[in-house]
């Protein structure tokens, strides 16, 4: 967070020494606040954790500046929640804290902390690499933290070329040994380990060619740096896992094919550094059917299938036992799904889906549910339900975590 | 959170897409002899669909010429019961190179709040499905959308993204049907009936008035041959020869619910090009 408030110090001065010039700008500040509370029926699995009921809330703001002609722009978002249960996810974050500047439309520069997204396919999202999870968020690996960068795009007939210096490694964040949704031994965050020519505040490196080519949109990219994912070590006092972060090369591609009401998406990785040098894709479609039921309604159906051949068995390493490679759980999976939006005045929508594991069965399912109220306030209900876990599968830590999560935001 | 978020906000942003291009941009200075190629097919060989063609190219070539625009809008959405719920959207529209494609727009939502940022880019075409890009600023994720939805409302608002390209001039086949007096101004009417695959309508009934040559009031017929909606264009005001009307209002005559879509003063030739309509740069508008 230091790191934090050194570039919303820099950028507040950049942005007033520059509207103190001739050139004023524009400023323009909103926000948003949440309340949330995630229920969970089931007793805890496990020692320390919480029973039952997890009230939060949440504050982002957005202040941001654009000097008149459109070519400097500043933009600073801190995000923080106060969570009643879990220490650990109470937490605040620079989402967002960059100058950027915009040349005559073919290149763009940007300098700060920021988010961005690489991918096509909804199950898992394996090329974007770039911004750390935020795991107390949710373990949909949706939330992300902002990543301090150095980036170059190139907008050029040609298509898109982006050039990523990335300094400042952020490490995951997940729940605390109060938290639910955590494994059989909680995770000592402070600890960190770097390994395998990894080393805390080293540089990563990263670029991204993107394209479309009639009904094909193509993204290639390439990362060299500290994984995003950990791998984890039992603590020498037994009790904690620590996480181990390594130096990868990883190689990706994403594409997606659009033809009338079918979206046909696929994502793959090669990776480098963690073990023997893996492979992992997902496959699949989305196709929606307008106007169901002769209402305005739209219903896309999703189906994806999941391959990872990572080695995330268990090895010995020099600090104890741990695997060649990070844990994951969509080594042989498939995913299925559907998108209600209703097309009203209040943008109402669903999404639900359930991702089998075609090894052991172990099942998954989550429902999302979102509706506008007024002008100015979201309400949002969200559950995830594990159902016939496996023991060895990672979820099984999970097992007793059904959890129903109702959220109202109000934008400011 | 993130994929239903992203769902609604494809929805907002589709409702807008269209209403970026050329769409309510009908024309002024006549031609009468076409200089541009002919699209024989949307022409027809009867008296009666030459000379609606004529009518409705004559609209649609008053307006090229153009270069580019920028526009603040706002839409206002009336239920049966009089309730209302208001919109606002910037568009930036690149004319056509030609009539065998459509105009490239940019439409960014304002508001409501939970919707700000999000932009829909558009590269239209004639009877193809056009190209069509989402940005979701809460993910920062762009992504490209099937664009086969034509007859589909957005966001409870009474038009339907095939609503928005009305102006097309190779989009449909015509027929002439006579002069008539509305309010002391003459129009032409005109049928048209949409060429393109998956249109909710079977016939489209407009007014042109024989002054300006503007489109004042369409009518749009159902699959069963019914009337479903009505729009009327009005506060029409020109800038250098381009008329462009700045209240369309639309009303569904099943639902008994309106639309109202207010443009603020437009801007033209404002310097926005091809690099302006690429991809890439719906990374950086939020």
């Amino acid at each position: 967070m230091r790191q934090g408030l050194n570039i919303v110090a820099a950028l507040t001065c950049a942005a007033l020494a520059a509207s103190g010039g001739a050139s004023a700008g524009e400023w323009e500040f909103d926000g948003e606040i949440a309340g949330e509370v995630r229920y969970f029926p089931q007793s805890a699995q496990f020692p320390d954790q919480f029973e039952h009921w997890q009230p939060s809330l949440i504050l982002q703001t957005d202040l941001r500046w654009k000097s008149d002609d459109d070519k400097h722009q500043i933009v600073i978002i801190p995000f923080g929640r106060l969570d009643a249960q879990d220490d650990s996810r109470s937490h605040v974050d620079l989402r967002e804290g960059y100058y950027r500047y915009v040349s005559d439309s073919d290149w763009t520069l940007l300098i700060g902390a920021a988010k961005v997204f690489w991918g096509t396919v909804e199950s898992r999202h394996l090329v974007d690499i770039i911004n750390q999870t935020d795991g107390v968020e949710d373990i949909d690996e949706e939330d992300k933290l902002g990543q301090p960068m150095v980036k170059l795009s190139l907008l050029k007939d040609w298509g898109q070329l982006d050039l990523f210096v990335l300094p400042g490694f952020r490490t995951r964040t997940f729940p605390g040994p109060d938290g639910r949704l955590r494994f059989a031994l909680p995770i000592d965050t402070e600890n960190p380990i770097f390994e395998r020519n990894a080393r805390r505040g080293a540089v990563d490196y990263a670029v991204r060619y993107s394209n479309f080519f009639g009904n094909w949109d193509v993204g290639v990219s390439a990362f060299h740096g500290t994984s995003r994912e950990p791998r984890f070590v039992i603590a020498p006092t037994g009790g904690e896992l620590l996480p181990v972060y390594d130096r990868i090369t990883q190689g990706s591609l994403d594409v997606q094919y659009t033809a009338g009401a079918w979206l046909w998406k696929g994502e793959a990785i090669v990776r480098g550094g963690q073990g023997k040098t893996f492979f992992a894709g997902v496959a699949g479609f989305e196709y929606t059917i307008y106007q169901i039921f002769e209402k305005s309604w739209d219903l896309g159906l999703l189906a994806e299938y999941l391959y990872d051949d990572r080695d995330d068995g268990f090895v010995t390493e020099t600090f104890g036992l741990t695997s060649e490679a990070p844990f994951t759980a969509f080594q042989n999976d498939v995913f299925a799904g559907g998108r209600l939006a209703f097309n009203d005045t209040q943008d109402t929508s669903m999404l639900a889906g359930v991702s089998v594991d075609a090894d052991d069965s172990s099942l998954s399912m989550f429902i999302e549910a979102e509706r506008r109220l007024g002008q100015n306030w979201t309400a949002e209900l969200e559950s995830r339900l594990f159902f016939n876990v496996d023991p060895v599968n990672l979820a099984n830590s999970f097992r007793d975590d059904d959890f129903l999560t109702f959220r109202l935001t109000r934008y400011f | 959170m993130s994929n239903t978020l992203s769902m609604s906000a494809l929805k907002a942003a589709l409702a807008v897409t269209l209403l970026g291009a050329s769409f309510f941009s009908l024309p002024a200075s006549a031609q009468d002899q076409p200089t541009h190629a002919d699209d024989l097919m949307a022409r027809g060989d009867t008296p009666e669909s030459i000379k609606g063609y004529e009518i409705a190219a004559r609209s649609d070539r008053s307006d090229a010429g153009f270069g580019d625009s920028k526009v603040e809008a706002s839409m206002v959405l009336r239920n049966a019961a009089g309730q209302t719920s208001e919109r606002s959207l910037s568009f930036s529209t690149l004319e056509k190179e030609n009539e065998t494609v459509g105009d490239k727009s940019l439409v960014i939502f304002n508001s409501p709040r939970d919707v700000e940022g999000t932009a829909l880019l558009s590269h239209a075409k004639i009877l193809d499905p056009d190209d069509q890009w989402l940005f979701l600023p809460a993910l920062k994720r762009v992504k490209r959308i099937s664009s086969a939805n034509k007859s589909g409302p957005f966001v409870g608002s009474e038009f339907a993204f095939e609503d928005f390209t009305l102006t097309e001039l190779n989009k449909f086949t015509y027929a002439y049907v006579g002069e008539e007096d509305v309010d002391g101004m003459m129009m032409d009417v005109v049928d048209r009936f949409p060429r393109y695959e998956k249109s909710g309508y079977t016939k489209q009934i407009s007014w042109i008035d024989q002054d300006i040559y503007q489109a004042r009031k369409i009518e749009f017929y159902d699959r069963r041959g019914g009337l479903l909606k009505t729009l009327t264009l009005s506060d029409y005001r020109e800038y250098d020869g381009i008329w462009r009307a700045h209240k369309l209002a639309m009303v569904n005559h099943k639902t008994n619910k309106e639309t109202d879509l207010i443009y603020s003063e437009f801007q033209f030739k404002t310097g926005l090009d091809e690099g302006d309509f690429v991809k890439g740069v719906l990374q950086r508008i939020r």
